[in-house]
């Protein structure tokens, strides 16, 4: 299981919970299952977010691996100048 | 409205052409001369990109009628190389990483000219009020004002 | 700077030549946007709308198409129906449909034989609008009773009951913020404010665009992303984006404000209906400033508490931004994650509200977000100070980050170069010298993400040896020259026989734009992944004239070597030779890369400024600026010196001087470069620089960007110094001389 932080804004979306365990390889899988564990995130993921896997941004890369001690940390998106 | 026939000098050269009384002498070179290097910033002379000189005076071309040209002597950076050789100003330019965008650069090395032509040992402070009706928003023109100094140290030594 | 000083056994990274472009933008042969014509062209114009918010009842073009010479008028009737999100934000802006939200706001287009014939045109197009009221002002539209924008615009985010501009929510945090703040021994909470501010760019949007009923079409353009004025251009349009060929001109100038589509659409909506005639459209100075680019006005909290040593045990901001009439614009979200990424603070918390008001759309402009983040947070970092009597950039070496330190927004941090810049302003000597009566000292840090993003390079093997690459990201300040240098570092060639072009949307796969600092850094590591393909190639090459294993083969130098006694006993094969025989040894040699890259290593910044106040006046003269920032590795020191300079000047304005200014009818009154005042030459003084190398580890050469951190210190260095020559705080922006004089009369 990998353990998901989310940003506190989301916790009305996860029974309350800041961290989320799911099963997932992938940065995708992790959004996937993110999902299929609590629908209510559907929207805030399709909308865009930024994913960080062991302090490193890997937005768009949902092929990315992520490993069962990952530090996975959901984030606002963030665009540049 | 009727177009008024036009003959000049731009940068050595006799030209003329067709101008509209409303257009200015920005769009008289850009449009009908196709001397696209003269820029248009803002089109209310607080920019400089379009700077050029008429009959020896830096002007802003934006300000100038296209029909007030007739006769004159007009200089643009297109005429600022002579026959392939670059002007210490646009060497220096190059040299000194003083331009990034460089859409301002030809206003700033007309003008810079300008200055260097009437003062040529300018001060700093000279050098950045002569200049201060040319905007660049890229560079904080730290290595513009360099780029001024270098090239103007650079040709009083070869004078 | 000595090229001794910087390079670590590199080449060519690391030192300074001339720019490949540098002659044809000194000899004005570079071509910009409005540069580019072809034959057959019209000329476009736009009707904008002289309200902040109304109902457009009717738009009435007869009189304006029965003028000689007019080809084509286009309203948003022309336009498809149907789109939703992002894509019907920006049609919306492209040209309003029901309602006209801003004062600027394209209500429709017109083209026609000249430009002058055009102009004409627009003002005889008759609009008849039914004036609704308008809100410019941040708080005043998050108001419950505030004119309502866009109705149904809260997203899920947004708790009930929340006022009706309120777009989106943002909170996040960690700790327990109470018991923070009762171990602090000062806590001070204060509100700031920052007026919207604009990129500025000298260039104004230019495009010529030409779509025939096919649906197929090409543009030219100056942009800072070709893809997506593409991907955009065709969501408004409802056309095929494949079909769409974009090639980006030279540009003058972006800082985000170029990364999206404003009246880009509509030369390509005239052309079609002209049938197929082109289009040219150059915008005015003032229809830039009214309807393009600007960034959010914020009304910001912060609360911080300190303990008497410069511990910082709690911090709270809650930031309200406005970014324009649609959803979405407003870099709330970057601004908090921003706020405290200098430091490390066990008890935070951010919120954010996104709100809604009638203002021009809201672009990226140069870490966007940040500067006023900076501004909040490193002012309260300053009145702290000065309370407990603490040194600034001690207090900041206490608190700040480092490598493993759980950054603010959640991950921790890898190899950072923060305590780096801090160590480097304290030593430099500027920081020693001393003051005269009115003159004051602030010092302040920044930072910003930095951003990989789709990233699409090619190289291929010239004939005689050199090398072209093509690359995806507009040349805004010097890329060219850093990628080339990279390239030549790579292959082992020299700089000069390496060209860069920037090229048009059908020669590679998708790339971003040049934005989040991102050019050098990703179209540098996807070159050099790129010219690995090619150096296999060419390895592959001299093994089949050696008749040896390719693995045995290896590359230096610009040429191909055994790798080993054992491989055999070859001359190198230069890259020279390989290229001539390529033809007959196997056809052409290419790599190519394509990839979205992490590894955007962050960039941060400390910023250390003297000014000297008039007490009569409230002018403040900029006596000095130091600039110290990470660039992890520098390219080209000097284009990464001018992103310093630049990016300081950017901030200096905005914190002095610049300002958009709405009038009570909701019209921004100061819509030219006089009243728009941007520093000039003699506002400023030379800008010191120090680079400060901490490679990053996500880059073949240790690349950070470098463009946009830089924006981000000064205001708050400027408003700490002002305070320090004054004795008055500065919490509202701009802080220009009745601002300042204000400010030190009311203080008594």
């Amino acid at each position: 299981m990998v353990e998901v932080n989310l940003w506190s804004g989301l916790r009305k979306f996860t029974d309350g919970a800041e961290v989320v365990e799911v099963e997932a390889k992938t940065v995708g899988q992790v959004l996937d299952a993110l999902i299929e564990a609590h629908p209510g995130l559907g929207p805030v993921i399709e909308a865009g977010v930024s994913v960080a896997v062991d302090g490193e941004v890997v937005t768009g890369g949902r092929q990315m691996p992520v490993a069962p001690d990952s530090e996975v940390f959901l984030m606002q998106q963030i665009k540049g100048g | 409205m009727s177009r008024i026939h036009v003959t000049a000098n731009v940068n050595g050269d006799e030209v003329e052409f067709l101008a509209d009384p409303r257009e200015t002498l920005l769009d008289c070179l850009r449009d009908h001369l196709g001397l696209t290097g003269s820029k248009e910033g803002c089109g209310t002379g607080d920019c400089g990109a379009c700077s050029v000189t008429l009959n020896g005076r830096l002007v802003s071309s934006c300000l100038v009628l296209g029909v007030e040209a007739q006769g004159a002597e007009i200089a643009t950076i297109e005429g600022m190389a002579k026959d392939g050789d670059l002007h210490p100003l646009q060497r220096k330019f190059v040299e000194h990483a003083a331009l990034q965008c460089g859409f301002c650069t030809p206003g700033f090395l007309v003008a810079a000219k300008a200055l260097l032509e009437r003062n040529p040992d300018p001060t700093e402070t000279e050098i950045r009020f002569w200049l201060a009706g040319n905007l660049c928003r890229c560079t904080g023109y730290d290595k513009i004002i360099r780029a001024v100094q270098d090239a103007a140290a650079e040709m009083r030594g070869a004078a | 700077m000595a090229k001794d000083e910087i390079t670590k056994g590199y080449t060519w990274i690391g030192t300074t030549p001339d720019r490949p472009d540098g002659l044809d933008k000194v000899t004005g042969r570079a071509r910009y946007g409005a540069d580019f014509s072809l034959p057959n062209m019209l000329h476009g114009a736009v009707v904008r709308s002289p309200h902040a918010h109304a109902r457009i009842v009717k738009i009435d073009a007869t009189k304006a198409l029965a003028l000689t010479g007019v080809k084509a008028v286009v309203t948003r009737a022309d336009l498809p129906t149907g789109l939703t999100g992002e894509d019907l934000y920006l049609q919306e802006n492209t040209l309003a449909g029901e309602k006209a939200l801003y004062d600027g706001h394209a209500v429709a287009a017109v083209a026609a034989t000249t430009a002058l014939i055009a102009q004409d045109a627009a003002k005889l197009i008759e609009v008849e609008y039914e004036v609704l009221p308008h809100v410019t002002d941040v708080d005043e539209a998050m108001k419950p009773d505030a004119p309502v924008i866009l109705p149904g615009c809260a997203d899920h985010s947004v708790p009930e009951g929340s006022a009706p501009n309120v777009a989106r929510y943002i909170d996040f945090g960690r700790g327990d913020l109470d018991a923070g703040f009762a171990e602090a021994d000062v806590v001070r909470s204060a509100h700031y404010t920052t007026e919207a501010t604009h990129q500025g760019y000298i260039e104004p949007h230019a495009a010529v665009g030409q779509m025939g009923a096919d649906g197929k079409g090409e543009m030219w353009v100056c942009t800072q992303g070709q893809w997506y004025i593409r991907k955009m251009c065709s969501a408004v349009l409802g056309t095929d984006p494949a079909q769409l060929r974009v090639t980006p001109s030279e540009i003058g100038g972006g800082f985000g404000g170029k990364t999206t589509i404003f009246m880009e659409p509509l030369p390509l909506a005239l052309s079609k209906k002209a049938g197929g005639r082109p289009v040219k459209m150059v915008m005015t100075r003032a229809e830039v400033l009214r309807a393009t680019g600007p960034t959010a006005s914020a009304s910001m909290d912060v609360k911080m508490g300190m303990k008497k040593d410069g511990t910082i045990t709690a911090a709270r901001v809650d930031f309200r931004m406005q970014g324009g009439p649609f959803p979405g614009a407003s870099p709330v979200g970057e601004a908090l994650s921003c706020a405290f990424a200098c430091y490390d603070i066990p008890n935070l918390g951010h919120h954010g509200w996104e709100v809604l008001a009638n203002r021009p759309k809201c672009a990226a402009y140069r870490a966007p977000g940040s500067p006023m983040a900076a501004y909040a947070v490193e002012s309260m970092v300053d009145e702290l100070c000065r309370e407990l009597g603490l040194d600034p950039i001690e207090v900041r070496l206490k608190n700040g980050v480092k490598e493993g330190t759980r950054a603010s927004f959640g991950p921790k941090y890898k190899r950072i170069g923060l305590v780096e810049t801090l160590e480097a302003a304290k030593a430099h000597p500027n920081y020693a010298v001393e003051l005269g009566p009115n003159q004051g000292r602030g010092v302040a840090s920044g930072f910003w993400f930095n951003h990989g993003g789709e990233t699409s390079v090619s190289m291929a093997i010239t004939e005689d040896g050199t090398a072209q690459v093509s690359v995806g990201t507009p040349d805004i300040g010097g890329s060219r020259a850093s990628i080339a240098l990279m390239a030549a570092e790579t292959l082992g060639i020299p700089y000069e026989n390496v060209r860069v072009n920037i090229v048009e949307t059908g020669a590679l796969g998708v790339n971003e734009p040049t934005h989040g600092s991102r050019a050098t850094f990703a179209s540098g590591k996807a070159m050099w992944e790129a010219a690995q393909g090619a150096i296999k190639e060419m390895c592959k090459r001299a093994a089949q004239k050696w008749d040896i294993d390719p693995e045995a083969v290896t590359w230096k130098d610009g040429a191909a070597h055994p790798a080993g006694e054992n491989a055999g006993k070859f001359e190198p094969m230069t890259i020279k030779e390989i290229a001539a025989e390529m033809g007959k040894t196997g056809g052409p040699i290419s790599g190519h890369h394509e990839s979205t890259p992490s590894g955007a290593g962050p960039s941060f910044g400390t910023h250390v400024v003297d000014v000297e106040v008039d007490p009569e006046t409230g002018h403040t003269k900029v006596l000095r600026y130091l600039v110290v920032q990470d660039a992890g590795t520098a390219i080209h020191p000097a284009y990464v010196e001018g992103q310093y300079q630049g990016g300081a000047a950017q901030g200096i304005g905005w914190a002095l001087n610049e300002a958009y200014i709405y009038g009570q009818d909701g019209r921004l009154q100061n819509p030219i470069f006089l009243d728009y005042r941007m520093p000039v030459a003699s506002d400023l003084p030379m800008i010191d620089t120090v680079i400060v190398e901490v490679p990053n580890p996500g880059h073949p050469f240790g690349v950070r960007g470098v463009g946009e951190t830089g924006i981000t210190p000064p205001l708050p260095a400027l408003a700490n110094a002002i305070h320090a020559a004054t004795g008055a705080r500065l919490r509202k922006l701009p802080m220009n001389p009745p601002a300042v004089l204000a400010a030190i009369r009311a203080k008594g």
